[in-house]
């Protein structure tokens, strides 16, 4: 156990806890849009920017990837903090003009005008990387990442083609902040990553709930029967 | 194989024996830059007609790594330093090659090939006199162009690997004392002081830990390292080695990039040959001690250079960078204390182990000691590569080893820190080159990449130059990087095509402010230095730019008009034959005229009139 102060306030956790975890636990509010409780810190939106002094030495640093420390002193707003997050605000409007989430962020921090020429190919991906890390880690195929470097990067499927790995479970559409990924569930068949699947129905109630290539792969995971599966989650 | 001191010294007899039956030395540059003007071509020829004469029993010739005069190319060097010939075969090769070997039969000195002074009287028979060379303090780079990089016995002859055998014989905290002490930092950019980062790896918990070499040079015109490991790659090993040693870590990585094909083909070999003698394996010098290095080709990502990112690439992820909270001494490649230093950095070890620390810390400057490898480049007369003290002027650097500026225009700045740094203007030209100098200036030492700039250059152009590559380069995991910089690029661009507003020079500071401090790794926070160091110096030019729609040095092509002042011009017809459209027309001997709809803008009449009867709008 550590103890810190936030805002002048007094904060505890865990040696090593990200500031910004124990933060939010203490009532103070930061923006995040890459951080993820469960799939932890990347450090890429750069949102959560926070100034820590440690010492004589005062920096910015990203809260969601700082540990804590006994005895440093951490401060959520100040002008720096705030030129950053208005900064990465408007660039994101700039590559998104179709996000409500970044919309309503941009607002709060005041950001009224975009100064940059608009992208129109981007979607509303900021690349903050839920997706290809949910795939990873909590799903556990793959099927997405990201290719190329900086303005051309993106978040994909090997090769832009259908992956041979997705088993269209649609955890990358759940877990996107933005709602950028495209799913379409129409007469018993889901569109997602260029790859069509075929849903499953639910004996009981006839509902099409599942692609069955998820029921499949979950079987395997989990030994249980794939009829048993078949069986929607409400009718259970 | 264990190799034994005793050992190491018969093979330095039986190499100088080896060479001792031949009547001549005769080496052949093989760098990079003398291959591009031909060198490879050269020896073969030479070597035919060496053997069509009857001399191959009498004369060695020898390839070798890059001799630094990249601009006078293909190089030739007659034994240790007698002669040295310049452009050897750029025009002619059998004419050349004629030359040579009258040299060798009959003792006569081509003076064609000798280096030439600036008024073309005074010339220069061994390379120790040019000026080029005889500014520069070559330690890291005293065996570049003088052994053959494939061959270790020659390395051994000239004293190599007996700085392992000593360093084996010492404790190991003695040899990173004797680091920290020389003042030895971090050659590849950062400056870190390498003792220091020694200390800490050797201190951290976790086994195995690693040691890295650091040869993915990618600064534009920047061709240091690749020099380095092409030219003698058995220094960058053996420093490794003790390194290794030092830390206490078993196994070396090497990172290359895979366009230096040359540099990982050396390296591959010189590993192998280590091996076989016993400088890489088990119980190397009967010590216990066991180490070896592996190369690892990287992709050609910029962003790998970068530590974290390196790893990353090492580990078969993609070269992203991570955030260094925890230092890779620390927790590193594998999440293994991993101790990085660039390949330059590992080949001083050897020298100062060798010498002693205090001979390292009697060259340079109060806090950057010994000498520094650049690689000169851009509008100066000399292009090629130089080491230096620590400490000696950007003038002394530019105008005495440089020569001076090409078609003695005039010097405006000199680009140093590769895209990370900044441009320096000619009130700084008496400013010592070392790591805080540079840094107070608002560039920075980088891995060593000069360029120089005339007034033919315009400073809003070269931001935008710099801008470009760090656009593609960014790896694009951070928002401030992947965004701001191509936003920085979208208003520099702006200015240039003459559509500037007011306003955008603080929008630039702004944007660039809001980059460096939020940024994930040390490329995005620099990205923004090449704009700020040239607002910093050249202001007035970006506000030509945007103010009067105008461009000074005469290179944004949607803000000039290149026209012909009828009294000055003679008619020469010169620029009618250099122009790339042909829309400069007039009969001989009468004024010119320039079709400004046809006109691309190149500036080629410009820069080829003798005139002066081009001018600028």
């Amino acid at each position: 156990m550590v103890e810190f102060k936030i805002n002048g306030k007094l904060a505890k956790g865990e040696k090593g806890e990200p500031i910004l975890n124990i933060a939010r636990r203490e009532g103070h509010v930061i923006p995040s849009l890459c951080y993820h409780e469960t799939l932890g810190s990347d450090g890429r939106c750069r949102l959560c920017v926070v100034e820590v002094k440690k010492g004589n030495r005062k920096r910015i640093v990203t809260s969601c990837l700082y540990g804590a420390e006994n005895g440093i002193e951490v401060y959520t707003e100040s002008p720096d903090i705030w030129l950053v997050r208005k900064t990465v605000l408007e660039l994101l409007l700039a590559r998104c003009p179709d996000s409500e989430i970044i919309h309503h962020l941009a607002g709060q921090y005041g950001v009224k005008n975009v100064r940059y020429t608009k992208d129109e190919d981007k979607g509303k991906c900021i690349l903050c990387s839920l997706c290809v890390r949910t795939c990873e880690s909590i799903v556990g195929v793959s099927a997405i990442g990201t290719s190329g470097k900086g303005p051309a990067k993106k978040v994909t499927t090997p090769f832009d083609e259908p992956s041979d790995v997705c088993i269209g479970c649609g955890a990358c559409v759940v877990v996107c902040p933005t709602g950028h990924i495209y799913m379409e569930d129409k007469s018993g068949v889901r569109t997602i990553w260029k790859k069509q699947f075929e849903l499953a129905r639910c004996p009981k109630c006839g509902r099409y709930h599942a692609p069955v290539e998820q029921l499949q792969f979950i079987s395997q995971k989990s030994g249980t029967p794939v009829d048993e599966l078949l069986v929607c989650q409400d009718c259970k | 194989m264990t190799i034994s001191p005793e050992q190491l010294d018969n093979i330095a007899l039986e190499y100088k024996k080896k060479v001792k039956i031949y009547d001549k030395v005769v080496k052949i540059c093989c760098g990079t830059g003398c291959i591009s003007s031909g060198s490879l071509k050269l020896y073969d020829r030479f070597k035919d007609i060496i053997n069509f004469e009857g001399l191959s029993a009498k004369v060695l010739v020898k390839i070798t790594g890059c001799h630094g005069l990249c601009e006078r190319g293909p190089i030739v060097v007659f034994g240790d330093d007698e002669i040295l010939y310049q452009s050897v075969g750029k025009r002619n090769v059998d004419e050349d090659v004629k030359l040579l070997i009258e040299t060798i039969k009959s003792n006569k000195i081509a003076d064609k090939l000798l280096y030439k002074g600036d008024d073309k009287t005074k010339r220069y028979v061994s390379p120790l006199d040019i000026p080029f060379y005889a500014g520069q303090n070559r330690i890291v780079l005293s065996l570049n162009g003088t052994i053959d990089p494939e061959d270790i016995d020659e390395y051994i002859q000239r004293g190599g690997y007996r700085a392992l055998y000593k360093a084996l014989k010492m404790n190991t905290d003695e040899i990173i004392d004797w680091v920290q002490k020389s003042g030895l930092r971090g050659r590849g950019g950062g400056g870190f002081p390498t003792g220091a980062k020694w200390r800490s790896c050797k201190d951290a918990e976790g086994q195995p830990k690693y040691i890295l070499a650091n040869g993915d040079e990618g600064d534009p015109g920047a061709f240091m390292d690749r020099s380095l490991m092409e030219g003698n790659p058995h220094a960058v090993l053996e420093g490794m080695i003790i390194g290794g040693y030092a830390i206490g870590s078993n196994q070396g990585y090497i990172y290359v990039r895979d366009e230096y094909p040359l540099a990982v083909n050396r390296l591959l070999k010189a590993i192998e040959k280590a091996r076989e003698y016993g400088f890489l394996g088990r119980n190397i010098f009967n010590s216990g001690f066991e180490f070896d290095i592996t190369i690892f080709r990287g992709g050609g990502a910029f962003v790998c250079g970068e530590s974290t990112a390196l790893m990353s690439s090492i580990e078969g992820k993609a070269g992203e960078p991570r955030a260094k909270y925890v230092h890779t001494v620390e927790k590193g490649l594998w999440e293994k204390p991993s101790n990085l230093n660039n390949v330059e950095t590992w080949a001083c070890v050897p020298h100062i182990i060798n010498n002693g620390w205090e001979w390292f810390a009697s060259i340079g400057t109060q806090g950057s000691k010994g000498t520094k490898v650049f690689s000169l480049v851009g509008k100066v007369k000399n292009t090629g590569l130089i080491e230096v003290p620590m400490g000696k002027s950007l003038k002394e650097i530019i105008f005495d080893l440089g020569g001076g500026i090409q078609g003695d225009k005039k010097f405006k700045a000199v680009q140093t820190g590769g895209p990370s740094g900044g441009c320096i203007p000619a009130e700084y030209l008496e400013m010592p080159v070392d790591f805080d100098s540079l840094t107070k200036l608002g560039s920075m030492m980088g891995s060593g990449g000069m360029i120089v700039m005339d007034e033919r250059n315009c400073m809003v152009d070269v931001a935008r130059y710099f801008l470009t590559f760090l656009v593609e380069e960014s790896c694009g995991k951070c928002t401030p990087c992947r965004e701001g910089v191509r936003r920085m690029h979208e208003i520099v661009e702006r200015i240039c095509n003459g559509n500037g507003n007011k306003g955008d020079i603080e929008h630039l500071e702004e944007l660039a402010r809001a980059i460096n401090l939020g940024s994930l790794c040390a490329l995005g926070q620099s990205a923004p230095n090449p704009v700020l160091s040239t607002i910093k110096y050249f202001e007035d030019e970006y506000r030509a730019h945007i103010e009067d729609k105008k461009c000074p040095a005469g290179v944004c092509k949607a803000l000039i008009k290149f026209s012909i002042i009828p009294e000055k011009c003679t008619g020469c017809t010169l620029c009618t034959h250099e122009c790339p459209v042909k829309c400069i027309t007039g009969e001989k001997k009468e004024a010119h005229t320039i079709d400004q709809a046809q006109c691309i803008r190149c500036g080629t009449c410009y820069d080829n009139c003798r005139f002066d009867a081009i001018k600028i709008e």
